[in-house]
């Protein structure tokens, strides 16, 4: 099913509909409280966001000196830096990492790489139990392995109402509606995963270069367990996440926070690096680090190269029109909104979705709440062009747009044209001021009435006005 | 000031009025205008859907019609931007006509903007009289930073009451080619849209787009609400009334 089909069934739930348009109000003004809040305190966002672009600009400048530059710092505090060439690479390491530490239990807290690597299923087929501890993941898990639909909030396209229909069938138990009551019922399920996992896995939000840290961003506490708790710990991310010092961490948390959930900072920030010390009461006993590429060297060397920025916020998503309107899952692959319409065909192969980078209206909010400045439109557009190189567009729409830049070229033409445009649709219009079926714009018209024109083009007015 | 009226080829095929409105305004405001003959569309359609060598073919034509005024004025956000903040952007690799690009760029201006910033006009020939709300277009608004200026010039028509609505400055799904491309998904925004619109309670809808104002118009009515939709040319050139 491509992104249209799949879009049309979503404005057709109306679950969906009623729970996104709450979800809307709340990401889009929290957001915007926060930043009213920091420019209150006198602090400057738009510079922010400049220093946010800059800082990671300067990062991808030189990527490989910075990775190495982490390698070497997380190696010599005891951790292991492994490299994986694209998603099934990554699976095969931990697979392995697992398998050497005989593990058969492994707690995750949310990644959005262990998404697009396919890491459960990996996991699964060799035997070792995945379990997904970030609330919205874990309510995804129990139910059938649904996809996110949200890079930050994976089950925004839910109600609670639904949620707790799932946990009185899974969990087994009398239904909950409070959800105080709900989130302690899936903790108690959690805390026994948490004692008996041998293996925790998590993302990470950035990579520390000079201290060889993973920094986690989290609000629920997970990470913590996860990456403490078990004897292995596994952090999973893209190689584009490393970031020189600890300052400029500190830049982009406030960033990041803000744009995400509109919070100054979220109610966890952890800093691992390395393992369990010489008198540490917790901590893992072996640290690894899986960095992973999947295509991000190719997106670095490319006109598309803007997008290694992003910090995963979801800022464009929550922004966008048509993401409000729609919901992720109609984006089909793991990252959705104006973000994912850019990443997708260039992670997944242009071919194989040619309707995303069109699946937006070019409105530019999404680039102007980006705090990492990413100028999504810009990309969406390229794409758009990368698509008419290679012919991938449908003949008929290359063949409308030629010809309009043919006749258009050609005023007299143009004005004949026109002429009979206007009282062809005026005809259509029955004297009328709107056309209810215009045969030449079927999508149009589905969902609303084309105006009929207002009788004859300026140009025939003019004219006639010139020689009155 | 010798200025050329871009009319936009939406304006010239839907609604005329709109053309005139603009030139009533310009004159109002002590502007020589003319309209060069020749001209049809800023390219964007070609631009937006991927096909450049159709875009740039357009801007050609448009830069050698235009490059001898003093000031080039459209009754459009996205029409201006295209021709000011896109242009010069099609030609890296045309030093000649990237410089004919960029040397019109700067001269080129969205109408109110330039009433308000470049004519620094006090003289509005309207009578227009009523309650109305501004949509704020996506691209005016955010790559020409048109928002105020239709609010102050509509602010200086004593018969006229500004009623802002919840998310003015939200998208109208419009989106050029995207409106026919996802109709089903257009039309819902759209649909939320014109929710504000007469939740806001106002006699009448303006903005400075005709696409989007085609699309709200398309929308209301196909709700069953008659309320009037108007370019902000046609409400400050008196020219709203006569319509309906
Ligand atoms: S593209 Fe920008 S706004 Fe979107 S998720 Fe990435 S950083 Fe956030």
């Amino acid at each position: 099913m491509h992104f249209k089909a799949r879009a049309v069934a979503q404005l057709a739930d109306a679950g969906v509909q009623s729970n996104l348009k709450k979800a809307k109000g709340k990401f889009v003004d929290k957001r915007r409280d926060a930043i009213a809040e920091f420019l209150a305190q006198g602090g400057d966002f738009e510079a922010l966001r400049e220093a946010g672009m800059e800082l990671r600009n300067r990062v991808l400048a030189d990527l490989d000196l910075w990775l190495e530059k982490f390698e070497v710092n997380a190696t010599a505090r005891g951790a292991k830096v492994l490299w994986a060439r694209d998603g099934a690479e990554a699976c095969r390491l931990i697979v392995d990492i697992a398998k050497r530490h005989g593990v058969k239990k492994a707690t995750k807290s949310k990644s959005m790489l262990s998404e697009e690597a396919g890491l459960n299923q990996a996991l699964e087929a060799a035997g070792i139990q995945p379990v997904e501890t970030d609330l919205g993941e874990y309510i995804l898990q129990i139910n059938d392995n649904e996809p996110p639909s949200h890079i930050i909030a994976p089950v925004v396209h839910k109600s609670k109402e639904e949620i707790a229909d799932l946990f009185a069938r899974v969990h087994k138990k009398p239904r909950l509606t409070d959800i105080g009551e709900m989130t302690r019922e899936a903790r108690e399920v959690l805390r026994s995963h948490f004692l008996s996992a041998d293996m925790g896995i998590s993302g990470g939000n950035f990579l520390v270069a000079e201290t060889g840290s993973v920094a986690l961003v989290t609000n629920e506490g997970n990470g913590r367990m996860v990456t403490t708790v078990p004897k292995v710990h596994v952090v999973i991310t893209g190689i584009e996440k490393v970031i020189p010092t600890l300052e400029d961490l500190s830049l982009l948390l406030r960033l990041l926070i803000r744009s995400a959930t509109g919070q100054p900072i979220s109610n966890y920030v952890s800093l691992l690096t390395g393992m369990k010390g010489e008198g540490d009461l917790d901590g893992p006993e072996n640290m690894y680090f899986v960095l992973v590429d999947n295509g991000r060297s190719d997106l670095l060397a490319s006109e598309f190269n803007d997008m290694l920025r992003c910090i995963r916020c979801g800022a464009c998503m929550n922004h966008c029109p048509v993401y409000q309107t729609i919901g992720g899952h109609a984006y089909g692959w793991v990252y959705p909104g104006p973000m994912g319409s850019v990443l997708t065909p260039l992670y997944m192969g242009m071919e194989n979705a040619l309707d995303l980078p069109h699946a937006a209206t070019l409105c530019n909010q999404c680039g102007v709440v980006c705090p990492v400045k990413i100028p999504l439109p810009d990309l969406l557009r390229t794409l758009r062009e990368k698509q008419v190189e290679k012919k991938l567009r449908p003949l008929s729409e290359r063949l409308a747009l030629k010809a309009w830049a043919w006749v258009a070229t050609r005023p007299a033409l143009y004005a004949l044209g026109t002429k009979f445009a206007v009282r062809y649709l005026n005809w259509l219009a029955g004297g009328g001021k709107s056309i209810a079926v215009l045969g030449a714009a079927p999508e149009w018209t589905a969902g609303r009435d084309f105006p009929a024109p207002q009788g004859r083009t300026f140009r025939e007015m003019y004219a006639r006005r010139k020689r009155s | 000031m010798r200025v050329a009226l871009f009319v936009t080829c939406l304006v010239d095929l839907m609604r005329p009025r709109i053309g005139f409105a603009a030139i009533r305004l310009l004159e109002a405001a002590g502007c020589e205008v003319a309209v060069p003959e020749s001209q049809t569309c800023c390219g964007q359609p070609g631009f937006n859907s991927g096909d450049r060598a159709a875009a740039m073919m357009l801007a050609k034509k448009v830069i050698a019609e235009f490059e001898a005024y003093e000031y080039v004025v459209a009754p459009s956000g996205s029409c201006a931007d295209q021709i000011r903040n896109e242009y010069p952007g099609l030609f890296v690799a045309d030093p000649e006509w990237h410089g004919r690009a960029v040397a019109l760029a700067s001269r080129v201006f969205e109408l109110t903007d330039f009433l308000v910033n470049v004519a620094k006009s006090d003289a509005l020939p309207s009578d227009f009289s009523g309650t109305i709300t501004y949509h704020d277009s996506c691209t005016g608004l955010r790559s020409l930073g048109i928002k105020s200026q239709p609010r102050a010039l509509l602010a200086k028509l004593r018969g006229v009451t500004l009623k802002e609505m919840d998310g003015a400055e939200e998208c109208c799904g419009f989106g050029g080619t995207f409106s026919v491309k996802f109709g089903a998904v257009s039309a819902a925004i759209a649909e939320r849209k014109c929710d504000c619109i007469r939740t806001s309670g106002a006699d009448a809808i303006v903005g400075g787009d005709l696409g989007c104002l085609l699309n709200i118009e398309g929308k209301l009515r196909r709700m069953g609400d008659e309320t009037p939709v108007l370019h902000v040319a046609e409400v400050l050139a008196g020219e709203g009334g006569k319509q309906q």
